[in-house]
Formats: C-alpha cells, structure tokens, sequence
C-alpha cells in the first residue's frame, strides 16, 4: 500500500520499484474538485516474473488522502480497508474449503512524508498512529532532491526523534543472526541507521556518464535514481524485494493478523457472554445508569442518618454534662 | 458657489504656452526624490505558506541579509501572524520594511479556517489607516503605513497542481491584497515538468476567478519587461543564503551530489526575475495598487456599512457631517435602551435574591425552634428524673441513719425485745427500704456512685447483722 499527499511521487516510485508503468491512463483532480474529497482506494494487481519466480503483486492507492481541506479522519477509509483484508482471511481461514484462501492482507505500507516541512506534520502523526498496529509501516522521505545531503541528515533525525516521541511503532528490521558474516551486519547496520528512507523517483531513462539509467534531468545535474549516493531508493528495493519481502509477510501474518484475530474474538466472545446476561432474572448489565442514581441516593441518606446520629450523641453528652 | 467655479475651470480651453527662457520647475522630481529619500520608504511584504516551505530563507536571500527567525514547528493550533519589522538602509535610501509571517499554515489537520486569521490581519491594516484618516488631528504623512502591499503565496511543488487549501486561501486574499503566487523549492521540478506545472496553476487560476497581481504594462518605460515577466508567472524560486565556490566565483547556491543549483543563474530558476519584478521594478506600482484599489475597495464597503452614502435618494450631495450626527444620535439612543433594560434586570434580579434569603432565612429559625423545643422536652425528663433520684438519695440517707442509730443500740440484750420490735420495723423498713433501695438502684444511672455502692455495702452489712434466725425476727 502506498500512501501520501498527492504530488509525493508515489507512482513514480511504484514504477521505477518494479520497473514497470503501473499508472498509464491516470486522471488527476484539479484543486478545486480536491476541496472535499475523500479518500478512495484503488487496487492494481500485476503479475510479474523474473528468471521464473512469479510474483503477485497487489498495489493499493490511495488517491486523495491529505488533499481536502478538512482532514479529518482521513485515514478511516484506509483502515476500514485493511480491516476488511483481514476480516475476509479470517473467515476464509475458518471456512471449510481451505485450499484457494486468496491473500489479500496488506503487507507493507509506504507513508511518503513531505520533504518541504520540518519533520512530521499532525496528518502524519495521526495517520501513523492509526495504522501502526493494523500494518507494517515504512515511512520514507518523499522527493528527496530537494534536500542537501546535510539536510537530509537532519530531517532523518528529527523524523526519528518525533517517531519515537509519539510512540509509533514502525517497521523494525529483524535483528540478524550471530552466525551471519560481518558485511552482512554491516550493511544491515547502515540499513537501520538510514530510516526513513530518502527516495527519489523517476519514470525517464536518461543519459548519464555514458550509460542510460533512471534518472530526473536538470539544468545542474542528472539525478540518479540507482546511485547510492544521490538517494536511498537502492536500499529501498533491496530491502522490501531483495531482503525483507518474507520478513514483511510473517510480520503481518504473526504479528497483525494474530492482534486482530485476537481482537475479533475477544469481541465475539463478550458480546455472547453480554446476550447470555440478559436473559438472567438478575439482571447485572442492562442497569448501569439506575444504579449510578440509587445509589447516589443511597449517599446521600448515610449521610444524612450520620449527621443526626451525631446531633444525638451530642445533645446527650449535653444532658450528661449538665446532669453531672 | 464653488460648484460653479469647478464647472467653468473645466470647459475651459487649456492652452499650451510656450516659455521664453530656462524657468527651472523641471527640477520638481528631484525636488520629490530629494523628499521622498529624507522621508524613507515603507513596504510590507505578507508570506503566506506551508511551514518548512522556504518563506524566511527567502526572503533572506531577496534582501541580502539574514533577518532572525526561529523555525516554527508543526504542531501549532491555528495559523496566527508574526509581522516583524526592519529598518534597512541602501546608500541612503532607507526602507522600513515589514515582514510578515503565516506561522502553522497548512499543519492542522482541519484547515477550513486557516485562512481567516490572515484575512482579519488585513482587514485589521486597512481599518487602522482608515481610522487614522477620519482622525480630526491625523497626521498621514508620518503615519506608519502598516496595510499589506503584497502577498507572496508559496505553492507547494507537487508538479501536479494547486492544493485546495491554497485555492480557497487565494480566493479569499484576491480582492485585498495583492498577491504573487510563487513556486518554493523549485530545485525538485525538472525544466518540462515545471512548464506543465506553470500552466496547470495559471489555468486553474483564472478558471476559479482568482485576481493575481499584474504587473502593469501602461508605463513605456517597462510595460516591455513587465509583459514578458507576466508571461513567468509563477516564478519558481530557489532561496539560499549559503555561498558556494562555482568555477572561480562565489554565488549563493545549493549544493547537491549531483550539481549546484545556483540562486541568481536564470537558467536554474526565476529568482533573479522575482527580485527584478518585486524591488526594482515595481515597488512603487504595489504600494499604489494597495492604496487606489485594495485600500478603497475597503474604505467603500465599510463606510456603506456603516450607513454613510455618497447621495441620498434626492441626489443631494450627503454630508457627511449630517449622516454623522443621525448615526449618533441613533447610537446614543439604543446605549440609553440598553442601560435602562439592563437596570431592570437587575433589579428583578435582587428582588428575586431577597425572596430567596428571606425564605431560607425562615426555614432556618424554624428549625431552630423546634430543636429548642427538643431540647426543652429533654432538658425536663433529665430534670424530673434528677428529683426522682435525689427523693430516693434522701429517703435512704434517712434510713441509713436509723439504722446506724440501731446498730449503736443493738448490744444491750435487755432492749432486744423493745428493739426487737423496732428492729423489725426497721428491718423490715431497711429491707424495704434495701429493696427500694435495690429497685432504685436499678432504675438510675450511675450518678452518685460512691454513696451508692457505700450505702449498699451498709445495706448488706445491716442486713447481715440484722439476724435472720429462723423465726427470729418475724
């Protein structure tokens, strides 16, 4: 799943991920049809194949989140659709034919944070944090050729700093094992170090120190898309294809899935045990508010046969005293 | 009288004379120049945008300097404005410049209001001129002016088109202040893609009737350049204060992996014609376009408001003065309206207040009298019960002494039997009187418990001496 503000690039990185032209006949919104819009989510599912190994890839937009004026609860479509994902595997799992159980959960979603702020806006926050325990989010730090390297530096840490501030829960890569050789913990290391990722797209092929490669041309300079240097768009595609692809799937189906599936339950189960009260002649459930009342009242008489408990006691002691 | 006059100055011919000689009234701009440098100039530059999207380091990069500014974080509640005034002199022309900034714009999430802090803030400028203009004692030209004479309108660079914040915020801003929309950070747009994205944001902007400023083309000297400028619109700026060395220069630029954008280099971005067209061109032109159009358009609508017109419905000539002194009195009259409805209220008010008190008060001495009555009620079994007791203390006292005056006599054997009977009377009186005793001591709280417990060690004793010999005694 790709989401962010429209104008992030994320088409153009979908396309140059999987080096292919997903959005050929795309209609985009004027600004003033953007005014009120809501959050649509589209899927495009391709069939890829490289030296024989087949992939199904399912790719899910969401054009227009972010772009309205009012925002909120932007994100609800959203999660209403990676419910649904997850509903649906439920039922096919504890259904009686097996065998052709499609999944449709998502994996992975990319968050495109804008590069033009500060750090994370509240829609940003907000969106992560409803979504970080339904999905394994990656944010990444969209048009990144608009930073220097310094300032990239910079707005990584502050990303991070405010990721762990609002207490999201970003994907984390798995830790690798002691066995591995040291090159591969070393570049796991600087993997780690270098989220969010700052990614650039490009749906051109241009002419580059003798060779054709991705790239964005300008009057200053050709950015690469694949060079190292220019942006992390390498370590990107190596990580989510490359590397981590199955990681993402078992985090999804043991972590998410498992959370919901939990959740689903639990909910069907007090639900049944709510119904079964009902039927009791004790009543306990449906009289929340009376006895908020009831007993209110209840108070306010103790304390009302204190007090003239305490007059008596006084005025005997009077008499006691006076007696005396 | 002086209608006439006016009418016939303008019928009149005017004719072109020729002068003789060298009379000297062409020094009459230099005169103005030599004026307006002492005097100094005043611009207010309003910039409205994203936060992070480069408003302060461009203007830093405009005018040269560096002008202090705090980045401004995301997580504010509303937008609100930050003007900052400066005073920069340029080989002694001086020029107050004032900067204002839209801090927080575009961070919430709701951001249907956000253009309304900025609209008031304009408002609030105009409002302030015109007030001092109605002033009877005014003094204009020392007055600060403070109304905005452009707004610069950062627009984000998606390459796709306008935000719709950035429509509705425009909209709102077009009929009061002049505005200039530019594209920020235009080092992420390729030279095609910018094209594309120029002429999207121009369409949309004339399809939705959004008035942007032109730069005008009547004046000769630079109806040229503006008209070419025109065509630029939205320039696609680059700000940078940090130097860089190129080849064997130091520019300002921004330095990347993959080259050097350099600020003032025209082929990279429109900088150099946005600082052409802003401050060396056409200053001049804004601040009279916010006076003649923005200003007045302003001053029209509110005096409307206010009721004042240009003639009445006889086509006389209002005066003002009139208009002022029915408004007046009219004002004065609802004040007076006011006043008397609010002292009603409040009276009805502390009417109602004292109702309350003297209620409560009544229920309170109720109450206290009928606890008094209580008390009374007990004060008086406590006192009846406090005489039974003592009847009964003194009735055994008494008892207590005829019994020891018995047992003083009891040895003498010979008065056995006249005592005998006496003892028996007062035996039986003792032990009537033990059993009163005993009785009474089962009725009465432990009062006197010292005479009590003693009497009663008597009463035994007495009882013990008293011989109770089988028939002895009865």
């Amino acid at each position: 799943m790709v989401a962010g503000e429209s104008g992030m690039g994320k088409s153009t990185l979908v396309n140059s991920l999987f080096l292919t032209d997903l959005y050929k006949d795309r209609k985009l919104l004027n600004a003033e049809e953007r005014i009120n819009q809501t959050v649509e989510i589209i899927k495009h599912t391709v069939d890829i194949e490289e030296k024989g190994v087949k992939l199904k890839l399912t790719i899910v937009d969401t054009p227009g989140f972010g772009d309205a004026v009012n925002n909120n609860e932007c994100w609800k479509p959203i999660t209403d659709y990676i419910d649904q994902q997850f509903e649906q595997y439920f039922r096919d799992e504890s259904g009686l034919n097996r065998k052709n159980i499609q999944d449709n959960r998502v994996h992975c979603c990319l968050y495109f944070i804008p590069p033009f702020g500060h750090g994370l806006r509240p829609v940003d926050v907000e969106f992560m944090k409803a979504l970080h325990e339904k999905v394994n989010i990656i944010p990444l730090i969209a048009k990144a050729d608009c930073l220097t390297p310094n300032e990239i530096k910079k707005l990584k840490d502050r990303i991070r700093e405010e990721i762990d501030k609002f207490g999201i829960k970003v994907y984390q890569f798995p830790e690798c094992d002691s066995d591995e050789d040291e090159e591969f913990k070393q570049l796991d290391k600087e993997l780690k170090e270098c989220t969010p990722f700052a990614v650039i797209g490009s749906n051109t092929v241009v002419e580059a120190r003798g060779q054709r490669v991705r790239g964005r041309l300008y009057p200053w300079g050709i950015v690469e898309v694949e060079n190292q240097s220019h942006c992390d768009f390498v370590k990107l595609r190596n990580m989510l294809i490359r590397s981590h692809m199955h990681d993402l799937k078992d985090v999804t189906c043991d972590v998410h899935y498992e959370n919901y599936r939990a959740q689903c339950i639990q909910e069907m189960t007090s639900k049944l045990a709510q119904d079964n009260r009902m039927e009791s002649p004790i009543p306990i459930l449906p009289l929340s508010t009376p006895d908020v009342e009831t007993e209110k009242l209840i108070k306010m008489k103790d304390e009302e046969l204190k007090r003239m408990q305490e007059m008596l006691n006084k005025m005997q002691q009077q008499m006691h005293d006076k007696e005396q | 009288m002086a209608a006439t006059d006016v009418d016939v100055f303008s019928n009149e011919e005017k004719r072109n004379l020729s002068l003789g000689g060298h009379v000297g009234f062409d020094s009459l701009p230099d005169q103005l120049v030599s004026k307006s440098v002492t005097q100094g100039f005043c611009f207010n530059i309003l910039c409205v945008g994203e936060t992070g999207i480069g408003k302060s380091t461009l203007m830093n990069t405009l005018f040269n300097t560096m002008f202090e500014n705090e980045e401004a974080s995301h997580y504010q509640n509303g937008v609100y404005l930050r003007p900052r005034t400066y005073d920069l002199l340029e080989s002694n022309v001086h020029l107050k410049l004032t900067i204002v900034d839209t801090v927080g714009f575009g961070d919430q999430i709701n951001k249907e209001d956000s253009y309304k802090p900025i609209v008031d803030y304009i408002d609030t400028q105009f409002e302030n001129y015109l007030q001092e203009e109605l002033k009877i004692k005014r003094s204009l030209f020392n007055y600060h002016d403070t109304r905005i004479h452009i707004c610069l309108y950062f627009i984000a660079p998606t390459g796709h088109s306008l935000k719709s914040l950035d429509l509705v915020t425009m909209k709102k801003l077009d009929s009061k202040v002049n505005i200039i929309p530019i594209i920020a950070k235009a080092d992420t747009i390729s030279k095609s893609e910018l094209h594309k994205f120029k002429i999207k944001i121009m369409s949309e902007l004339v399809s939705n009737g959004v008035q942007i400023y032109q730069f005008p083309t009547d004046d000769e000297a630079v109806s040229e350049i503006n008209s070419s400028m025109n065509a630029h619109l939205p320039f696609a700026v680059v700000g940078s204060v940090e130097e860089v060395k190129v080849g064997n220069k130091t520019v300002r630029a921004r330095q990347y992996p993959w080259g050097v954008v350099q600020v003032e280099n025209e082929s990279h971005c429109d900088f150099v014609k946005l600082r052409e067209m802003l401050i060396r061109v056409n200053m001049e032109d804004l601040r009279e376009q916010t006076h003649a159009r923005h200003y007045e358009l302003y001053r029209r609508c509110k005096l409307e408001e206010m009721g004042f017109k240009d003639t009445d419905p006889d086509s006389q000539p209002f005066s003002l003065q009139e208009t002022y002194e029915a408004k007046r009195k009219e004002f004065l009259g609802d004040l007076q309206r006011k006043e008397e409805e609010m002292r009603q209220m409040f009276v009805n008010k502390v009417k109602e207040t004292e109702a309350e008190l003297k209620e409560k008060e009544r229920e309170l001495h109720d109450k206290f009298e009928q606890l008094k009555r209580m008390h009374q009620e007990e004060k008086r079994k406590v006192e009846e019960k406090r005489r039974d007791l003592e009847e009964e203390m003194n009735a055994f006292n008494r008892k207590k002494v005829a019994a020891e005056t018995l047992s003083l006599s009891q040895p003498l054997k010979k008065d056995k039997d006249k005592k005998k009977s006496v003892k028996t009377e007062n035996q039986s009186a003792v032990s009537a009187s033990s059993s009163k005793v005993m009785m009474a001591k089962a009725n009465v709280e432990p009062l006197n418990c010292q005479s009590w417990w003693q009497a009663i060690q008597c009463c035994t004793c007495l009882v013990h001496n008293a011989t109770w010999k089988p028939g002895g005694l009865f």
